[in-house]
C-alpha cells in the first residue's frame, strides 16, 4: 500500500494568545512556535498503522517554502519513508483550489493507492482534500474516524457524523481520506529521533517538475484571498457577574430558582 | 581398669567411623564443587552478555561500605524484628564459617585443625560456635513460625505476579536448621562419645543445641554414636553442598552475591547512569539504541542486582506507588527479572536472547508500560534495601527504551512538546516567564532584578517553571524573592533565558531533550555572573546540584533561612493562631536524595509558639506526595491517591497545618485536601511562604507599606491554600 | 447577480435548522436573486421536508432518487452537477455533509470555494467579502471571494438568523432523473452513539464541564452540584477525548445536541463546534477563569471564577438551601 500524506506547517496556538500585529493585517508572528497541524499528525500516524499491517511506504509532501521542512522531518523521524517539498514562488498565494491542484499535479508523478490529509488546518478551511480527490476523480470521505483494509482494493471506514454517531462506509482505493483527530495515538517523536534524519535529503519539486502553467496556482489563479485580519466588535455578551463568590453563587441561585431550575 | 578404652581410642574409633566414608565423602565434595562451580558460571553468562558499567573506582572506599552495609548490616534494623533476626542469622553464618569448613574437611583429612584454632582459640570458637549454630536454629523457627503463622503483609505476593513464595521460604530455612542440627549433631556425637569409656564428656556449651543433644546421647553406645557421627557427618556435608547448589536458584542467592552487589554498589547515589558508561553526552549520538529494551540491555550490575534480591519486601512495602494501588512494585520489578534471566539463561540448555521487557504480557514481556510511568523516583525503595539493590537507574533506563521507540502516553507527549518548543511544560510563552515579579504591589516592594551579560548580581534564584507560571505557585516565588532581599542578598533571577531545569524530562527517559534543556540554562547561568544559586524548588536543586556541570554550588532557601536564622538576620513574629498544629512534610527531592531533614526543622522550632509534631513516616521514611514534573501530567491508575495517605498521615499525627518545602508537593497535597474531604480541617503553607509570612521586619513607613502588600498578598495566598 | 442554490439536509422528513440559516444567508448575498432550495433524497421523508422549506424558498428542486435515500457525499455531488447551472452560488450548511460535499462540488462546478462562513461583510456584483475564523476562533478574517464563475460557500450552523416573516410559498420542482447512480463510496450503516448510562438530550438543566474541570477526580465536583440541583453532567469534546467522560456525555457538533432550559458551561472556552450542540436557546450561565473566553460572548449571565473552588461551594449553598427547606 503506497500512502502519501499531505501535510502542512501552523503556528501551534493552543496555550498562546493569538494577536493581531501591530499594522493590522495578520497574527503576531514573532513569538509563535510552529509544529505539524496536529490532524496532520494522526494522519501520519494511521498511514505508518495501515503499512505496519499491510506492507507498503509512506510518503509526506507539504506545498510550502524551506521552513516546512522542519515538519517533514519530524514525520519521517515518525517513520515516514519519505519526505517531499512541494515549493515554488509561483505558489505563493495560492488558494485552497491551487493547493489541490499542485498537489495534484504531484500525485501524477508517483503511483498512490491512498491519499491522506487531516480535515483542517489551524489556518484552513477543510478543503484541500476533498478537491483534491475530485480533481483526480478519486473517491472522497472526510471526517474519518477509522481504517480497515479489505480485500480487493477497499477499505471499511467510519465517519464522525452529528449526535457521536459513526457513518460506516466502503470505499474503492486509490482513494482520498480526510481523517479526523482521536483516530488514534500518535507515536512519540522527540529531538533524537530527528537528529537521526537530519541526513535524509528531501526532494524539492518545482513548478516545472510538476509541469504546473501560471495562471492555475499562485496569487494570480487564486478566486478566494484573505484580505486581513481583525477583531471583530463584540456584542454585549454575558452579564458579568461583579460581586463576591457568595454574592455570585447567592445571585445563581436566584436565577436558577427564577428560571424554574431547582427542584 | 581393663576393659576401659583412653579417651584417644573412643575417639579415634568415632574416627575411624568417619573414615570408611572418606572417599564417599571427597567425591561428594568434587560433585559440590564442581556443581557450584558450574552453576556459577552459567549464572555469569548473561552479564557477560551485559552492557558495560564502570563500577572499579574507590576501592577503599567501597571495601568501606562492604564493612559498613554488608558486615555491619547497617539497613536491617530499620525493621526491628526481622532485622534482629537477619543480624543474628547473619552474623551466626560467619561465625560458623569456618566450623563449616573445618568440619568439611575434617571428613577428607582426618586429623584436620583450621590454622590458628590449634591452641586455646580452638576451645573458644568452639563454644561461640556452640551458641551461634544454636541461635542461628532458633532463629531458623522463629523465622519459619512467622512466614506460616504470622504472614507479614510485606511477604504477600499480589496474584497478578504469580504463587505465594512462602514454601519456597519454608524449605530454605528449614535447610538451614537441619544444618545447624547436623552440625551439632556432629560435635554432640563427638563430645558424648568418652562418656562411653567413663571419661567426663566434652565440654561444649551450656545450653547450646549441641550441648542438648550431647546430653541426650550420654546413654548411647560406641556404635550408635558412630553412626551417629557418620550420619550428621553426611548430612551435614549434602545439606551444606545442596544449598550451595540450590541458592543460586532462587534468592538466596544473595548470600554468595552480597558482598559483591554492595561492593559494587553506587558510591553517589544522586548521579543518574548515562546512557552509556563510557560515552560521553557530546558522543551520543552514537548509540543506536536508547536505554533498556531487553534484558541484554541492562548493565552487569544490574543483573547482579536481580540476583541479589532477598525478597524481603521492604522497598515495596515503603513505596508510595504500590501502597496508592499503581501497578508498581520494586520487589517484583526485580523478581520478575530474575526469573526472567533464569528462565532464558537456564542452567541446563542453551540462552535465549531477549524479548521486549516492557509491552503485552502475551507476548513475553514481564513490565507493563503503566508499571515503568508509575514510578516517582522517590526513591523509598533504594533508601530501605539492606542489599542497595538500585531502582531508579533501572526505571530511567526502561523509560529511554519507551521513548526511544516512541511509546509515550498521550498526556506525557503534550508537555513535552511544549518543554521542546517553549522551555515549560505548560506550553506558555517564554518571554512570560518572569510576569510574575510584575504582580503590582510585589514589584513595588521587592523589585526583581532579571539578569544577564550586562546586568549581574551575585546570587541566582533559579525559579523553574512551575512556580514561574502556576497562578498559585508564583506566591512561592514572592516571598523567597523577599526574603532574599531582607536578608539583604544581591541576587536577580533569569527571566524569560530560563528554561525547564529538565529534571522530570530526565528522568522521565528523555534525555536528549534535557542536554538541550541544561545546555541552554548552564549558558544563561553563566551569562548572569552569578557565583552562587539558590532556589526554593528541589527538583531544581536536585538537578542543579547533581544533574548539571560547571554550574556555580546550589543551595536550598531552607538551607539559606537556617543560615540566616542562626546568624540572627531573621527574626520571627509570634505564631498568630493558637490552636494550629504543624508538621513538616520532607520533600523526596529535599530530604531523602540530599539529606536536608534538619534545617527545615530548625527553621520551623524557630519561629516563637509553633507547635511542632512529626509524623510517623518523616525524614528518611517521608511518605511521596505523588511526584512533581511530568508526573503532575501524567493520568495513573491507582487506587487512591499518594497525596491523599500523605494528608491523612498528617490529620493522624494530630496536625492541621502542613509545611512543606517543595512546589509540587504544594500542587500535591493541597489538592489531596479537597478530595480527602479535609477541607477547612487541613491547610498547606510552604516553608517560604511561611517564613515570610512570620519575619519580624523593621517598620520605617516605607516599610510599612511592603508589609502591607506583603500581607494582603500572604492572606491571599493563604486563603488559597485554605480552600 | 446569479442564481442561488441552498442545499437542504433533512433526516426522517424533517429539515435541519440550517435549512432557514441558508435561506437568511441567501438574503444577505442578494435579496433579488433568485433563490432555489435542493433537496435529494427518496419517498414521503423528502416530500415531506420539500414541503417544510416552501415557507422560505420561492423554488424548490427535489432530486428524488433510491440511491439517494441516505445522503452520500459522492451520489448527492453527481445528482447535483446534472441540475445545477454553471457560475450559480451554492449554500450549504458547514456540517459533517457539507463538510464532505462542497470542496469536491466546487471542483466540479469550477467555482470558488469558502468553507465556515459566519457572515457577509459585502458584495459588489460578483466579488463576495466574508468573514472567516482562525485558529480555533482567535482570530477573525476577512475574504473575498470571486464568484464570477460561481461559488460554493459553506455557513457556520447558527451564524445566520433565519428570516422572521418567511412567505415564500415556494413550489416544488421534481428534478429526478433515472439512470444509475454509483460512486466510488457506497454507505453502509449509521452505528448509533451508545447512550451509556444517561441521555443527555432528555435533561432541562445540565451541567456542563469543559477543559476547566482539570482532571478526571475533579468530574466529581460537577457531579454533586447536578445531584443537588437535580441536573445531570455533560461535557465538551476535550473531556471525552481526555477519557474522563464517555461520549455519550459530549454536547456539540461531534457530539449530542440538546435542548435544555439552563446549560451551566463550567470552565468550557466556547468553541463554536460545542455550541453548535445547544439549541433551542437555554438559560446558559458560564463560569470560566479566563475573562476572555468567547463563552462569555454567548451567555446570558457570566462569572469570572475557579469552578474548582465556585462550584463546590454553589453546590454547599444548594444543600443548605433544601435543608433549611425541609425543615
Amino acid at each position: 500500500m503506497e500512502i502519501l500524506v499531505c501535510v502542512r506547517r501552523v503556528p501551534d496556538t493552543s496555550e498562546n494568545e493569538i494577536q493581531l500585529n501591530s499594522a493590522g493585517n495578520d497574527i503576531e508572528r514573532g513569538d509563535l512556535v510552529y509544529s505539524i497541524n496536529e490532524a496532520d499528525n494522526y494522519a501520519v500516524e494511521e498511514a505508518l498503522q495501515i503499512v505496519a499491517k499491510a506492507g507498503g511506504t509512506v510518503t509526506v509532501a507539504t506545498v510550502g517554502a524551506e521552513d516546512d521542512e522542519e515538519v517533514l522531518r519530524r514525520e519521517m523521524a515518525m517513520g515516514a519513508n519519505r519526505g517531499v517539498l512541494i515549493s515554488d514562488d509561483a505558489f505563493n498565494g495560492s488558494d485552497g483550489r491551487g493547493i489541490a491542484t499542485i498537489l495534484n499535479a504531484f500525485v501524477e508523478t508517483g503511483h498512490y493507492d491512498l491519499i491522506l490529509t487531516g480535515v483542517q488546518a489551524e489556518d484552513g478551511g477543510a478543503q484541500v482534500g476533498g478537491m483534491l480527490a475530485a480533481l483526480l476523480d478519486y473517491p472522497f470521505a472526510s471526517l474519518v474516524t477509522s481504517i480497515e483494509v479489505l480485500e480487493d482494493r477497499k477499505l471499511k471506514i467510519s465517519r464522525e457524523i452529528e449526535g457521536g454517531q459513526k457513518e460506516i462506509n466502503e470505499i474503492d482505493l486509490p482513494c482520498v481520506l480526510s481523517i479526523q483527530t482521536g483516530i488514534n495515538e500518535p507515536r512519540y517523536v522527540g529531538m533524537r529521533g530527528i537528529r537521526q534524519v537530519a541526513g535524509v535529503p528531501i526532494p524539492t519539486f518545482h513548478a516545472k517538475d510538476l509541469g504546473i502553467g501560471p495562471g492555475a496556482v499562485g496569487e494570480a489563479g487564486a478566486k478566494v484571498k484573505r484580505v486581513d485580519y481583525f477583531v471583530p466588535v463584540l456584542g454585549k455578551g454575558a452579564e458579568i457577574l461583579q460581586g463576591s463568590r457568595e454574592e455570585n453563587i447567592d445571585r445563581v441561585l436566584e436565577l436558577l430558582e427564577a428560571k424554574g431550575g431547582l427542584k | 581398669m581393663e576393659g576401659m578404652e583412653s579417651v584417644a581410642q573412643v575417639t579415634s574409633s568415632l574416627a575411624s567411623s568417619l573414615a570408611t566414608g572418606r572417599i564417599l565423602f571427597l567425591l561428594i565434595h568434587l560433585l559440590g564443587i564442581v556443581c557450584f562451580a558450574y552453576i556459577v558460571a552459567k549464572r555469569l553468562v548473561p552479564l557477560l552478555r551485559a552492557k558495560p558499567d564502570l563500577r572499579f573506582d574507590h576501592p577503599w572506599l567501597r571495601l568501606g561500605r562492604v564493612l559498613q552495609f554488608w558486615l555491619g548490616q547497617w539497613r536491617q534494623p530499620r525493621y526491628k524484628l526481622a532485622g534482629t533476626l537477619h543480624i543474628f542469622i547473619f552474623a551466626g553464618f560467619i561465625l560458623l564459617a569456618i566450623r563449616a569448613f573445618s568440619v568439611l574437611l575434617v571428613g577428607v583429612s582426618e586429623n584436620f585443625v583450621m590454622p590458628g584454632l590449634a591452641g586455646k582459640a580452638g576451645p573458644i570458637y568452639d563454644v561461640i560456635t556452640d551458641y551461634a549454630a544454636t541461635i542461628v536454629f532458633l532463629c531458623m523457627v522463629i523465622a519459619v513460625i512467622r512466614r506460616v503463622v504470622f504472614k507479614p503483609a510485606r511477604y504477600a505476593v499480589p496474584a497478578k505476579f504469580g504463587k505465594a513464595h512462602t514454601a519456597d521460604a519454608v524449605f530454605l530455612l528449614s535447610l538451614i536448621a537441619i544444618l545447624m542440627l547436623a552440625d551439632s549433631l556432629f560435635a554432640a556425637a563427638r563430645a558424648a562419645a568418652p562418656a562411653q569409656a567413663g571419661y567426663p564428656v566434652e565440654a561444649l556449651a551450656a545450653f547450646s543445641l549441641p550441648w542438648m543433644l550431647k546430653n541426650a546421647l550420654l546413654s548411647a553406645s560406641l556404635s550408635t554414636l558412630g553412626r551417629l557421627y557418620f550420619g550428621a557427618y553426611l548430612l551435614h556435608e549434602l545439606t551444606f553442598y545442596f544449598l550451595l547448589c540450590y541458592r543460586p536458584f532462587g534468592i538466596q542467592f544473595h548470600v554468595e552475591t552480597s558482598l559483591f552487589n554492595i561492593y559494587f554498589a553506587k558510591l553517589d547515589r544522586e548521579i543518574l547512569k548515562p546512557v552509556r558508561w563510557g560515552i560521553s553526552d557530546e558522543h551520543l549520538d552514537q548509540v543506536k539504541s536508547f536505554g533498556v529494551k531487553t534484558f541484554e540491555d541492562f548493565t552487569w550490575k544490574h543483573m547482579l542486582d536481580f540476583y541479589s534480591c532477598a525478597d524481603c519486601g521492604r522497598c515495596s512495602d515503603n513505596c508510595p506507588a504500590n501502597a496508592a494501588g499503581r501497578p508498581l512494585s520494586p520487589r517484583f520489578l526485580t523478581i520478575k527479572a530474575r526469573d526472567y534471566s533464569f528462565q532464558h539463561y537456564p542452567i541446563f540448555g542453551p540462552g535465549k536472547n531477549g524479548t521486549a521487557l516492557v509491552g503485552n504480557k502475551d507476548s513475553g514481556s514481564i513490565y507493563t508500560e503503566d508499571e515503568i510511568w508509575s514510578c516517582t523516583t522517590c526513591g523509598a525503595c533504594e533508601q530501605e534495601c539492606p542489599l542497595l539493590v538500585e531502582y531508579i537507574d533501572k526505571i530511567v533506563d526502561l523509560r529511554r527504551g519507551m521513548i526511544d521507540d516512541g511509546n509515550v502516553p498521550q498526556s506525557l507527549q503534550k508537555p513535552l512538546k511544549a518543554l521542546e518548543s517553549r522551555g515549560n511544560p505548560y506550553g506558555k510563552m517564554e518571554k512570560k516567564r518572569a510576569d510574575w515579579v510584575n504582580a503590582k504591589q510585589f514589584q513595588q516592594a521587592c523589585p526583581v532584578k532579571i539578569l544577564d551579560k550586562t546586568n549581574g548580581a551575585g546570587t541566582l534564584y533559579f525559579v523553574d517553571s512551575i512556580t514561574s507560571y502556576d497562578d498559585r505557585m508564583q506566591s512561592i516565588g514572592r516571598a523567597t524573592a523577599r526574603i532574599l532581599d531582607h536578608v539583604g542578598e544581591s541576587f536577580g533571577i533569569l527571566g524569560a533565558a530560563e528554561r525547564d531545569s529538565g529534571h522530570e524530562v530526565r528522568r522521565f527517559g528523555e534525555e536528549t531533550l534535557f542536554l538541550a534543556l541544561r545546555d541552554h540554562n548552564v549558558e544563561a547561568i553563566r551569562a548572569s555572573g552569578a557565583h552562587r544559586i539558590v532556589t526554593a524548588d528541589p527538583h531544581a536543586y536536585n538537578a542543579l546540584k547533581h544533574d548539571y556541570k560547571d554550574v556555580p554550588a546550589v543551595e536550598h532557601i531552607s538551607q539559606v533561612i537556617a543560615r540566616e536564622v542562626s546568624a540572627g538576620k531573621i527574626k520571627f513574629n509570634p505564631v498568630a493562631n493558637d490552636s494550629s498544629v504543624y508538621t513538616y512534610h520532607d520533600p523526596c527531592y529535599l530530604g531523602r536524595h540530599n539529606q536536608i531533614y534538619d534545617e527545615p526543622r530548625d527553621v520551623l522550632d524557630a519561629i516563637p509558639g509553633l507547635k511542632r509534631v512529626e509524623m510517623a513516616r518523616s525524614r528518611d521514611r517521608s511518605f511521596c506526595c505523588g511526584g512533581g514534573g511530568l508526573m503532575l501530567f501524567y493520568e495513573p491508575k491507582e487506587d487512591q491517591r499518594m497525596g491523599v495517605k500523605r494528608v491523612q498521615m498528617a490529620a493522624e499525627a494530630g496536625a492541621n497545618v502542613m509545611v512543606t518545602a517543595c512546589p509540587f508537593c504544594m500542587v500535591n497535597i493541597e489538592d489531596a485536601i479537597k478530595v480527602a474531604g479535609l477541607e477547612g480541617k487541613m491547610t498547606a503553607i510552604d516553608l517560604a511562604e511561611l517564613v515570610d509570612q512570620q519575619i519580624a521586619r523593621d517598620c520605617p513607613d516605607l516599610k510599612a507599606r511592603s508589609i502591607a502588600a506583603q500581607a494582603s498578598e500572604v492572606k491571599e495566598c493563604v486563603a488559597l491554600s485554605a480552600k | 447577480m446569479a442564481r442561488i442554490f441552498a442545499y437542504i439536509v433533512h433526516r426522517a422528513g424533517v429539515v435541519d435548522d440550517s435549512a432557514y440559516e441558508l435561506a437568511a444567508a441567501a438574503r444577505q448575498i442578494d435579496p433579488a436573486a433568485s433563490l432555489t432550495a435542493v433537496l435529494t433524497g427518496w419517498g414521503p421523508d423528502l416530500d415531506a421536508a420539500c414541503n417544510a422549506v416552501r415557507a422560505s424558498y420561492p423554488e424548490i428542486w427535489k432530486i428524488a432518487h433510491e440511491a439517494l435515500a441516505y445522503p452520500n457525499a459522492e451520489l448527492v455531488r453527481k445528482a447535483l452537477l446534472q441540475v445545477l447551472p454553471g457560475a450559480s452560488i451554492v449554500l450549504l450548511a458547514h456540517d459533517h455533509l457539507g463538510i464532505d460535499l462542497a470542496p469536491g462540488l466546487s471542483i466540479k462546478m469550477n467555482a470558488a470555494f469558502v468553507s465556515d462562513v459566519l457572515s457577509i461583510a459585502r458584495v459588489e456584483g460578483d466579488n463576495l467579502k466574508v468573514v472567516r475564523q482562525e485558529f480555533g476562533g482567535q482570530a477573525s478574517t476577512h475574504v473575498h471571494c470571486d464568484a464570477r464563475a460561481g461559488a460554493v460557500l459553506t455557513i457556520r450552523p447558527g451564524a445566520f438568523k433565519p428570516l422572521a416573516n418567511a412567505a415564500a410559498n415556494g413550489s416544488v420542482i421534481d428534478k429526478s432523473s433515472d439512470g444509475i447512480l454509483t460512486a466510488g463510496r457506497r454507505y453502509l450503516e449509521t452505528l448509533v452513539a451508545e447512550t451509556g448510562d444517561v441521555d443527555i438530550t432528555r435533561h432541562s438543566i445540565l451541567v456542563s464541564i469543559g477543559r476547566g474541570i482539570q482532571e478526571k477526580d475533579n468530574v466529581a465536583i460537577a457531579q454533586e452540584l447536578a445531584d443537588a440541583v437535580g441536573a445531570v453532567v455533560s461535557c465538551s469534546r476535550p473531556v471525552v477525548d481526555a477519557k474522563w467522560m464517555e461520549k455519550s456525555r459530549q454536547v456539540g457538533s461531534s457530539g449530542k445536541t440538546v435542548k435544555p432550559k439552563i446549560y451551566l458551561a463550567c470552565g468550557i472556552s466556547g468553541a463554536f463546534q460545542h455550541l453548535a450542540g445547544i439549541k433551542g436557546s437555554p438559560f446558559l450561565i458560564a463560569i470560566n477563569k479566563n475573562p476572555k473566553a468567547p463563552i462569555f460572548q454567548v451567555a446570558d449571565v457570566g462569572i469570572v471564577d475557579d469552578i474548582l473552588e465556585f462550584l463546590p461551594e454553589l453546590t454547599s449553598k444548594v444543600r443548605e438551601m433544601q435543608g433549611a427547606a425541609t425543615r
